[in-house]
């Protein structure tokens, strides 16, 4: 194993709570991810990730902890998109647009505010594109908290959002109240985005809501199954992540390791691409074998 | 601010800002947001190698929005938004991995990511002059069948009109517009000025035509503002690119409401 494991790796405390980090965040992510890609809302849950953005920057010039920006941020970024309107979905493509755009600037905003502090160097690179091994082990903690919460409130509303979520028609015929439902899913998503952008950075937390699940969707049938399958997904993309940057560092003669981030979404991008071409595969086993 | 290091942020500045309103007038009627959104950040991984490998920006941001245009062009069938998604946060994440192994410190990382209206050389003038005429060679022969699929799709195609190679003409006439956008605004502010500006003119006006040349209007407006107010300001230029793209669309929508009532 040891051509897997450089020396030293699970003796570093920084990358030990980064893994534990990141493998609770992986789990909720792919958890809460599956109905934004049942639901088709991966330009939404995209947005929350660019406002999260902004938030965090904001936290960071204001001297809060980078994850109540994060969570905070996406959920200023949900309302607003709510309030911009929903009604048609050419509609919300737009406002989820500006909103996204807006947020944006704020963020260039902000992050130049942090580096005009010369104090806090690499800023941007570490909101934009995550540190995780320079997560705390109190906000271990608190992470943990909030994603057990998040999973809680996702069984809570688990049918009616299972319902909506597939034929929102016949939910309501049924007396769901699938406008509810749909506003408690976006609050949930965006603290799911909060605190994956703290594990792969703001602007790549898509990566973790979207893929696992994506990739998981493609080969499960069954809701559990697929649940199951989505967060192992996620779990194996982090953990692999984690170990691949950290590896990375010996690879070339400049020491210089490959950022987390992009470790985890290059293996999630993997994944999904394995995913499709087995998906494929089976597809034409099966019609081979009807016919 | 007319100074004469500034003449060519004017001069790029405007020529940018202008095909962005005309691509973002398609990309808000064929509601490709996503998709607009996504090719800037390819531009972005784009910039980012070309600065590890050492070869001109141009070059790279060229490659890669294209790259990443024909792939979500070609993916866009079958759950296109998660593939969307997924090559946007994939050139992210490479962008990312160039910018930190060529040791880049953070105001290039910016300036990419948010905008650098001073850097714009006088080398770069004609090459975005010239891409930006074909980029409008490209949108005017491609109007009229592009106003059709977009109201009418299924008459477009039994009209004989090729839904898939449209949208990869229009894809890539994205990207080209992206590539020479992204060094002035950043990577993560073009997309703003391709969708804010574009809807407050749909709203406004309902002919195709006015709307298209109320976006292009809208859209120069407010980078110059932009620019000027940057310049003023001495804040990055991102900043002001975003909050009023997004206020030209707020205005836009009072606008709208008011006339509304009182109709």
């Amino acid at each position: 194993m040891h051509w897997l494991f450089e020396p030293g790796i699970w003796s570093n405390p920084a990358v030990r709570t980064g893994v534990g980090v990141g493998m609770v965040v992986a789990v909720v992510s792919a958890l809460v991810g599956l109905f934004t890609v049942m639901r088709s809302q991966s330009f939404a849950g995209h947005a929350l990730a660019d406002v999260a953005t902004a938030g965090g920057a904001g936290a960071g010039v204001f001297g809060f902890s980078p994850l109540a920006g994060f969570v905070v941020g996406s959920l200023a970024g949900a309302s607003a998109m709510e309030a911009i309107g929903v009604e048609r979905v050419r509609q919300r493509d737009v406002a989820t647009g500006v909103v996204l755009g807006g947020a944006t600037g704020l963020s260039a905003l902000f992050l130049y505010l942090i580096t005009l502090n010369t104090s806090n160097a690499g800023s941007t690179q570490s909101i934009l594109f995550g540190s995780l091994f320079s997560v705390s082990n109190s906000s271990f903690l608190v992470i943990t908290v909030v994603s057990v919460a998040v999973c809680l409130a996702l069984a809570a509303l688990g049918r009616p959002l299972l319902f909506a979520s597939v034929s929102p028609d016949a939910a309501r015929a049924r007396g769901v109240a699938v406008r509810r439902v749909a506003l408690g899913y976006t609050l949930l998503m965006a603290v799911t985005v909060g605190l994956s952008a703290v594990v792969i950075g703001s602007v790549l937390s898509t990566a973790l809501l979207i893929g696992p699940p994506a990739a998981a969707l493609r080969l499960g049938r069954r809701l559990g199954a697929t649940l199951a399958l989505a967060a192992a997904l996620g779990v194996g993309a982090v953990g692999f992540g984690v170990v691949a940057s950290y590896d990375s560092f010996y690879w070339w003669p400049s020491h210089r390791a490959l950022p987390v981030s992009f470790c985890v979404v290059t293996l999630v991008v993997v994944e999904v691409v394995t995913a499709n071409v087995v998906a494929r595969v089976w597809a034409r086993r099966g019609a081979n074998a009807r016919a | 601010m007319f100074s004469s290091f500034m003449t060519n942020a004017w001069i790029v500045g405007t020529v940018v800002s202008l095909l962005a309103g005309a691509t973002g007038f398609f990309v808000v009627m064929r509601g490709s947001s996503f998709a607009a959104h996504a090719i800037p950040n390819g531009a972005f991984a784009g910039a980012a190698g070309a600065a590890l490998v050492g070869v001109t920006p141009l070059a790279g941001l060229i490659t890669f929005a294209v790259v990443s245009s024909v792939g979500i062009g070609a993916s866009r069938r079958h759950r296109g938004d998660v593939a969307t998604a997924l090559a946007l946060v994939m050139m992210l994440a490479l962008g990312a991995a160039f910018l930190s192994l060529s040791g880049a410190y953070e105001p290039q990382v910016e300036a990419l990511l948010f905008g650098q209206i001073l850097g714009v050389a006088t080398t770069s003038i004609v090459p975005v002059v010239v891409i930006a005429s074909l980029c409008a060679l490209a949108l005017a022969v491609m109007y009229r069948p592009l106003l059709f699929n977009a109201a009418a799709p299924d008459l477009a195609a039994v009209k004989g009109l090729n839904p898939q190679l449209l949208e990869m003409g229009f894809m890539l006439t994205l990207a080209l517009g992206a590539a020479l956008t992204v060094p002035v605004v950043g990577a993560l502010l073009t997309f703003s000025l391709t969708v804010g500006p574009p809807a407050a003119a749909r709203l406004v006006t309902r002919r195709p035509g006015s709307a298209l040349v109320a976006s292009m209007a809208l859209s120069a407006i407010t980078l110059w503002v932009s620019i000027a107010a940057s310049y003023q300001s001495n804040l990055p230029v991102g900043f002001f690119v975003g909050t009023s793209s997004a206020l030209v669309y707020v205005l836009a929508r009072i606008l709208t409401r008011w006339r509304g009532r009182r109709a």
